[in-house]
Order: structure tokens, then C-alpha cells, then sequence
């Protein structure tokens, strides 16, 4: 077939789109960093996750180790179920605790992984037991008050 | 004497069906002429060239502009809650959900599809689509088919030209005019951005504006009255009818992509 002088033209303006939504991908989105679910997963019961969502990071000692992969309600014990993405390359002991915090005063929560002193690792399939729910804040407000509260009850007592 | 018979409005309900199926019709076998076009693949490249290429300065400067301006806004806004290391991600989601997509196709819709329907209506106007008919040679196949595929193609590569120049011009005020920090800027953006949900529903939307805003654009062209009030009116029409389909059909696909 004869090349034509648009042939360079159009290739350019296609090549010129495909560049785009590689720069979309690569630079603006996460790309590079998406494990195609290379991981174990490790499962916890949390009494209260706050406002934790599918695809918040796990972290241990701060660094990125693994991804929220989903979050269940289960009606027999009445918590929350978050199932775990851990990359293959960290090891964490049997023991280790799991905490929810916060980023910064109004960033996104995440997991924080807290290691443990067991020999033995964490297996795929397994269970967290020790986990600490998310700080909420209508419960520490409500804790504070009561403390007040006691702090100006207690010296009425006294005097009776 | 503003009273309608019930034969008038008969006659006009009967009218707009026709009107409706007859671009039913029309969008059938545009669809239909996918493979027939691809074997004048010379055709669609000269429409996609057309098409696309003189559309990418308007789209690439707007893009920038658009960047620009988010940047500004966002950081104002964010300033008073001293979050401004989300700027990145605000600019990025915002450009590939929502502006990307449907700016593009609004641009595109006044740079490219009206003149398609002037084309097309033209074509109708000098009977030159009737000629056609005469020798035998189907006018939707050999005019039609080549612009729709033509745009199809192009609307995507557009948007996520626009989509990407944005992102970059963000970057450019946010980072190079107010002095936010360069890592925080892009790292916040890859926190918040996926791949498939974010940038795939992006190309996705575009590929849904470049069927409507193309469609409607020779529909307005194929269905104009051959004077030349019917030729503009069409040319009008394009603009209206595309920029209101693009921004309910954006309202639809934003509910059904991003809606919990």
C-alpha cells in the first residue's frame, strides 16, 4: 500500500495518545507499584475500623508492606473482618499486633503492623487476634467527659 | 388559534418516532460498517488526521489552561485546611474522572463536529450524496462510515492528550509557582489514583464521548434541509444536542463508574 504524507501525521497524533496514557498511568497513578496480587493473605477482627477503606495501606515502622484487600461484617461475633494483602518479601511473627491510625489530623487511615517476638511467621490464611480498633472520637470525647465528671463528683463525696 | 387538533400533534409525535429511527437506523449501520471501513483504512486515516491532529492545539493549550486553574483553585482551598500535599491528587482525579473526558468532547464537539455536519450538509445541499446514490455508491459507506471511525479514534487520544497536559500543568503551578514540594505532589497523586478504576474508566468514558459527539454530528449533517438555513441550523444543532448528551451521558457513566 502507498504511504501518504498524513501516514506520519496520524502515527504521530495515535503514538502522541499512547504516550499520554502512559505518562497517566506510570506518573499519576500507581502502576509501577501494583502487585498483581503477589502476597499472602492474613485475616483480623477489629472491634471498630473508623473510617478504614478497601486499598488503605498496611505499613510497618511506616513503610508501605501491604494493602487493605476487603472489609466484611461478621454477624457472629459482631466485628469487623479485614482481610490483608502482605507482600511475599516481609515476614511478620505469629504475635504480631495490628493497630488502625491516622495520617496526619484529617489523612486517611491505615493498618500499622506492629511485629512480635513469636519464632514463627505469619502463614497465609492466618488470623491476627491482637488488633486495636480506630480512635473515635465521639468515644474519647464521651471518655473525657466522664473523667471530668468524676474528677468533680469525687470531691462531693468527700465532704458528706 | 394556538389550539392543536389532535391530527397536528399526531403528525408531530409521528414525525420525531421517524426522526428517532431513522438514527437508529443510521447509528446500526455506521456500527455495522466497522469492517467495511477498515478496508479503505486510507479513508478513516485521512478523517482521523482531519479530525484529530488540527484538534490537538486547541485541546493541548485548554488542557494546560485547565491544569492551570485547577492548581490555583485547589490550593486556595486547600490552603485554609493545610492539606495542600493533596493538590496533586486533586488535580489528577478531577482531570481523568470528570474534565478530561467531558472538555475534550465539548471542544471537540465545536472544533470538529460541526465541521463534519457543515460538510455533510453541504454534501446533501449540492446533491452530491444523491449523485452518489446514483452511481451505485452508498454515501454512508463511503463518507459517513470512514468520519464516524475517524472521530472514534481520535476523541480517546484527545482527551488523554488533554488529560496528561493537565496533570503537567498542575504540576507546573503547583510545584514551580507556589513551591509545593515536588515528591509529596506526585506521590500524593499515585496514593489516590488507580490504574484500572481511575485512568481505564477515563479512556472508557472518552471512547463513549467520541461515539455520541461523531454520531450526532452526522446525523445533524445527513439530516439537514438542503438550503443554507438548514446547513447552519444543523451546525448549531451539532453543539447544542453534543454538549447536552455528553454532560447527561457523563452524569450516567460517572453514577454507574465511581458511585460507591
Amino acid at each position: 500500500m502507498q504511504h501518504s504524507k498524513n501516514d506520519v501525521w496520524v502515527g504521530l497524533f495515535v503514538l502522541l495518545g499512547a504516550v499520554a496514557v502512559l505518562f497517566l498511568s506510570l506518573q499519576a497513578a500507581n502502576l509501577l507499584s501494583l502487585n498483581f496480587n503477589t502476597g499472602y493473605r492474613v485475616t483480623a477482627r477489629f472491634d471498630n475500623i473508623g473510617g478504614l477503606k478497601p486499598q488503605a495501606a498496611v505499613r510497618s515502622a511506616g513503610v508501605v508492606v501491604g494493602r487493605v484487600e476487603s472489609i466484611t461484617f461478621d454477624d457472629k461475633t459482631y466485628q469487623a473482618r479485614v482481610t490483608l494483602l502482605l507482600q511475599d518479601r516481609y515476614a511478620f511473627p505469629k504475635d504480631s499486633s495490628l493497630k488502625i491510625l491516622t495520617s496526619g489530623l484529617l489523612g486517611e487511615q491505615y493498618i500499622g503492623i506492629e511485629a512480635g517476638a513469636d519464632e514463627a511467621a505469619l502463614a497465609p490464611g492466618d488470623t491476627v487476634v491482637s488488633t486495636q480498633s480506630a480512635l473515635v472520637l465521639e468515644n474519647l470525647i464521651s471518655q473525657f467527659l466522664f473523667s471530668k465528671a468524676a474528677e468533680g463528683a469525687a470531691p462531693e463525696d468527700h465532704k458528706k | 388559534m394556538s389550539w392543536w387538533r389532535p391530527s397536528d400533534v399526531g403528525f408531530a409525535v409521528r414525525c420525531k418516532l421517524a426522526d428517532i429511527g431513522l438514527g437508529a437506523r443510521l447509528f446500526a449501520k455506521l456500527l455495522r460498517l466497522l469492517p467495511a471501513a477498515f478496508q479503505r483504512p486510507g479513508l478513516v486515516r485521512d478523517q482521523v488526521h482531519f479530525l484529530g491532529n488540527y484538534s490537538m492545539a486547541i485541546i493541548a493549550v485548554s488542557g494546560l489552561f485547565v491544569g492551570f486553574v485547577m492548581a490555583l483553585q485547589g490550593y486556595y482551598t486547600l490552603q485554609d485546611f493545610g492539606s495542600t500535599e493533596a493538590l496533586g491528587q486533586l488535580v489528577a482525579l478531577s482531570l481523568l474522572r470528570e474534565l478530561g473526558p467531558v472538555v475534550a468532547a465539548l471542544l471537540f464537539a465545536g472544533r470538529a463536529g460541526t465541521s463534519l455536519t457543515a460538510e455533510i450538509g453541504l454534501m446533501r445541499a449540492g446533491e452530491q450524496l444523491s449523485a452518489m446514490e446514483m452511481m451505485a455508491v452508498d454515501p454512508v459507506r463511503r463518507i459517513l462510515a470512514p468520519r464516524f471511525w475517524g472521530g472514534v479514534i481520535a476523541m480517546p487520544v484527545l482527551a488523554a492528550v488533554f488529560s496528561a497536559v493537565g496533570v503537567i500543568g498542575g504540576w507546573i503551578v503547583a510545584v514551580g509557582m507556589i513551591g509545593l514540594d515536588n515528591g509529596a505532589f506526585w506521590s500524593q497523586m499515585q496514593g489516590g489514583v488507580e490504574v484500572f478504576g481511575d485512568v481505564g474508566n477515563s479512556v472508557l468514558k472518552s471512547v463513549v464521548f467520541g461515539f455520541t459527539v461523531t454520531f450526532v454530528a452526522l446525523l445533524q449533517g445527513y439530516t439537514a434541509r438542503p438550503t443554507p438555513e438548514g446547513v447552519s441550523r444543523a451546525t448549531t444543532r451539532t453543539v447544542v444536542m453534543a454538549s447536552l448528551a455528553v454532560l447527561g451521558l457523563d452524569f450516567v457513566l460517572t453514577a454507574l463508574m465511581f458511585g460507591l
